[in-house]
């Protein structure tokens, strides 16, 4: 199906199922511990061994040798696969570092050997045995060092959202200067990890020349066609499975090593092999979300209107590794004649940057949210009406192109009344309640839609139950459910008697998930091979499609009313289509909005922070399903609050590594940091992006939040940070006296 | 970030008794005899064995999971004796003779505990993984509360206990979810322990 035009009146609008808040079709599953996750595949897998792979101890330079004989020679050892006995492999898709193969190390804890023995304690004591000579050479690891010779590049986060080096509108360096008002500020953000609880796992098998792998990637046909070209073997003799993701947040988007070694390894050991990465080896032998350096500029007349922004953004990453791509936002979110966003990439030698949830718009708007408030400061502006007042219905570097929908202004608002916005002291440092100093903030949250071609097939059943097929991965995000929601809603059963299969290549490909586009664009896939099933099906039964209602299990027209499983008394109906998105799509912007508004307390003494209360506003379209998009929001929510608050992977600018490469360390929010959230979803649809009507909520709620904390933290101690996460050491020598 | 699991392994002398001597090629092995879920199991483990992997890898009970396998997590979360552990931070063989309860042993699909159920209810989860840690501690958390034994925000030690969001958070916080699903576990667990009272 080719979605050209915008949506009209569809059975989606009936609303019988889509858009309840209904609780997940795989709860039971995941609540009992009985839903597989990669590692777990005894029943494909039941004689697997295990594989322990082994990083690089320096972070660049060459291996000079590698001894295995000892690991070789211990229990239970079967096969040690070294990188120096492969040619460096092809990279999969998006991958800026070379996975495995050949004797160069680009980065700290790349792998360089796996060992496959018949317990997981034997190979992890093996791996320990094997000896590695490196020759090492020096590196660049320091951000702040690199920046000044770093090059303007384009780039994109590899979900759709990108931009050229330098981007400019009007003559912003002439408007500046002539602006009454002026804001000049430098801010930093630290690299990050997405530290999803399940670790990069794959069991592989192979079976002669074709190969299975039971692995955890949010983009099962990317991961498909990527195997394929490393392991230098035809796609069809590949096939990969992840029914369950225990989260990815963009770390599972492209192929990482566990699947290559598990496959290698297999092949070595000749029986399947499972390779789970330890918790030290996702943060430095995956990717991360880079650290970023920017200067945002606001120039603005007396009463607040924006007449120049300028917001540039460096970060680092390998050589072939793309920028963050922090100042995207800034195209779009307010109003300005006169503009331009600049990114510029230095040279790094640690582990490869890439997406981690809203790549670009979650450090971007960390900081250009942050500068609103400053600025609204300088002007002597509520920051609530300073946004309102520089809002814009069109894209601001094209005004002929507006928004599909943009109700930003109505997120502030209702978000503002809501939380109790007005009784907010503007002065900062004023309010004070028993040991802690209170304080209010506020942020815009804003991320592109982003639609991608997306396909199902459809089965009903003799019995009357219909059964999706798709490659769309479900990280978390509620897939299951939402699918199910459609198919339901489309054929005219209850929920259940629809039945999900997700993440097997063997399935029509899906959009997958990231970039916030799979929501909305595998349910507009699902709905598609729901059209044609409904055709079949109309057509057996002697109906006109066009006039059959598919309702309470039957399909009726007129006064006649068959049961639709009748359909498939012969045999099962099946249905195939994608939906494929044309130049409709890219007519209007299609973009998501929110309004983030927090409450924290600092402590008057140890400075410690704590978040208090939490509501985020958002506009998104139709909301599939208020339960599970909720959840969405008040994740990223939390995972905004990490990036604020603690998250940084310290960088050992002499050895070239994240330091910090476990939980521990590497602090996210836990229970006792995250107060009861509030969500508002306004009810709106968007009928340009799709025939669902939805649009993307899995990033919003990460997008702003983090402003919204250190702007809170502001308001209650008047100590303005820029330089994040804003740990209480970078506030406690400036708080105010304790009274 | 704040916080620590309120979990303590108790270290239970291990029976090394007709454990293979130490070799050079041969792992030392010794019998350890456990009850799982109610079910009386005989296994043979490598010394090594952390409890999870006897669970996951030997029993094939991989309703715990391995997050970090460092003790930082919680996914690994069992009840053990009637008190929760880390299961990655505790060796197999030294849990001869203990009563071990996982996610599977609490409830099954069809037949949910009252925790899991509300977990599903409240959304109390996104992708799953530490979800089975996060009910097992959910439910020997209200049992610690309902014990009497305090916990770092309990004001006062002398008062009857409570089942507050600020105690729930608390004993919660070795339990990462980096899904987000905290302010929905803690409505869940809320509703269960008033279920209970």
């Amino acid at each position: 199906m080719k979605f050209d035009t915008p949506a009209g009146q569809n059975p989606i609008d009936r609303l019988k199922v889509v858009g309840k808040p209904t609780d997940r079709i795989d709860g039971k599953y995941k609540t009992t511990g009985t839903a597989p996750y990669a590692y777990e595949r005894h029943d494909a897998a039941p004689d697997a061994a295990y594989g322990y792979v082994l990083g690089a101890g320096i972070s660049k330079g060459r291996v000079r040798r590698i001894d295995t004989a000892a690991a070789r020679r211990a229990p239970g050892v079967l096969a040690v696969v070294t990188t120096l006995e492969h040619p460096r492999l092809e990279r999969g898709m998006m991958n800026a570092a070379y996975l495995f193969g050949g004797d160069e190390i680009q980065h700290y804890h790349q792998a360089i050997a796996v060992v496959v023995a018949e317990t997981f304690e034997q190979a992890r004591a093996a791996a320990f045995l094997v000896k590695v000579a490196y020759a090492p050479v020096a590196g660049k690891f320091d951000l702040a060092a690199e920046a000044k010779g770093a090059k303007p590049v384009p780039g994109d986060s590899g979900e759709g959202s990108g931009g050229n080096g330098e981007e400019r509108v009007g003559d912003f360096e002439g408007a500046f200067a002539k602006a009454p008002v002026q804001f000049d500020e430098t801010y930093s953000t630290a690299d990050e990890s997405h530290a999803m609880m399940e670790p990069h796992a794959t069991v592989a098998a192979w079976d002669g020349d074709r190969v299975t792998l039971w692995t955890s990637n949010q983009m099962i046909a990317w991961g498909h066609e990527s195997l394929a070209k490393i392991l230098g073997v035809p796609k069809e003799k590949v096939r990969l499975d992840a029914p369950y993701v225990g989260g990815g947040f963009g770390g599972k988007l492209f192929v990482r090593a566990d699947a290559v070694l598990a496959a290698l390894g297999a092949r070595a050991a000749k029986r399947p092999v499972k390779v789970a990465l330890t918790r030290p080896l996702v943060m430095n032998n995956t990717t991360h979300r880079p650290a970023t350096i920017q200067r945002v500029r606001i120039g603005a007349t007396k009463d607040g209107t924006i007449t120049a922004i300028a917001h540039e953004s460096t970060s680092g990453n390998l050589p072939d590794g793309d920028p963050e791509t922090a100042v995207n936002q800034t195209k779009l979110l307010y109003a300005g004649a006169n503009r331009l966003t600049a990114m510029k990439l230095a040279h790094l030698d640690l582990p490869e940057g890439n997406a981690m949830r809203a790549p670009g718009e979650a450090p971007g708007l960390m900081v250009l949210e942050v500068a609103m408030d400053e600025m609204a400061e300088k002007l002597g502006m509520d920051p609530v009406e300073f946004r309102i007042r520089n809002d814009t219905q069109v894209d601001p570097s094209d005004p002929k192109k507006p928004f599909s929908h943009r109700d930003l202004v109505g997120c502030l608002k209702l978000g503002a009344e809501k939380f109790g916005w007005a009784k907010r002291n503007p002065k900062p440092g004023q309010v004070r309640d028993g040991q802690w100093l209170v304080g209010i903030g506020m942020a815009a949250a804003f991320r592109n839609n982003m639609v991608m071609k997306s396909g199902a097939r459809v089965r009903l059943g003799r019995d009357g139950v219909v059964t999706v097929e798709t490659d769309m991965t479900d990280i978390g995000t509620g897939s299951y459910t939402i699918i199910a929601q459609t198919a339901a809603e489309m054929t005219g059963v209850t929920l259940d008697r629809v039945v999900v299969c997700l993440g097997d290549s063997n399935y029509p490909v899906s959009s997958g998930s990231g970039g916030q586009f799979g929501g909305n664009s595998s349910t507009a896939g699902v709905y598609a091979a729901c059209v044609k099933l409904r055709e079949a099906v109309a057509q057996k039964l002697g109906f006109n499609a066009t006039d059959a209602m598919f309702e309470d299990g039957q399909v009726r027209a007129g006064n006649r009313a068959v049961p639709l499983a009748q359909a498939a008394a012969e045999g099962e109906l099946v249905a195939e289509d994608t939906i494929e998105f044309g130049d409709v799509s890219k007519e209007q912007q299609q973009s998501t909005f929110g309004a983030h508004f927090v409450e924290v307390g600092v402590d008057v003494d140890t400075a410690e922070v704590r978040v208090r209360r939490m509501l985020a506003v958002c506009a998104a379209g139709r909301i599939l399903n208020p339960k599970s998009a909720r959840s969405q929001v008040i994740g990223g929510m939390v995972m905004g609050t990490g990036a604020a608050l603690m998250e940084e992977l310290a960088v050992d600018t002499r050895r070239g590594f994240f330091v910090n490469h476990d939980l521990a360390g590497y602090e996210v929010p836990v229970h006792a940091d995250i107060p009861h959230q509030e969500v508002i979803f306004l009810d709106e649809v968007d009928p340009m992006s799709s025939p669902m009507k939805a649009k993307g909520v899995g990033e919003l709620g990460i997008c702003g939040v983090g402003a919204a904390v250190a702007n809170a933290v502001y308001n209650a101690t008047g100590i303005r940070v820029r330089d994040y996460p804003l740990t209480l050491d970078k506030l406690l020598d400036r708080m105010p006296e304790a009274a | 970030m704040v916080g620590v699991s309120a979990a303590a392994a108790l270290a239970v002398a291990p029976s090394v008794a007709g454990a293979k001597p130490a070799g050079t090629d041969t792992p030392v092995t010794a019998k350890v005899s456990l009850t799982v879920n109610g079910q009386r199991r005989e296994l043979e483990l490598d010394l090594r064995t952390s409890l999870l992997d006897a669970a996951r890898e030997h029993l094939h009970l991989t309703g715990s999971k391995k997050g970090c396998d460092h003790g930082q997590c919680g996914a690994c979360t069992m009840i053990v004796d009637g008190r929760r552990i880390n299961a990655c931070l505790t060796l197999a063989v030294m849990h001869q003779g203990s009563e071990i309860t996982t996610i599977e042993g609490l409830g099954q699909p069809e037949n949910l505990h009252p925790m899991q159920a509300a977990f599903i209810k409240h959304d109390g989860y996104q992708c799953g993984y530490c979800t089975p840690g996060q009910i097992c501690s959910g439910v020997a958390v209200l049992d610690e509360i309902k014990a009497g034994i305090p916990s770092h925000v309990t004001a006062d030690l002398n008062a009857p206990m409570q089942v507050t969001e600020a105690e729930i958070r608390e004993r919660m916080s070795g339990n990462i979810c980096r899904c987000g699903a905290y302010s929905n576990i803690v409505e869940a667990m809320t509703e269960v322990a008033g279920r209970k009272a």
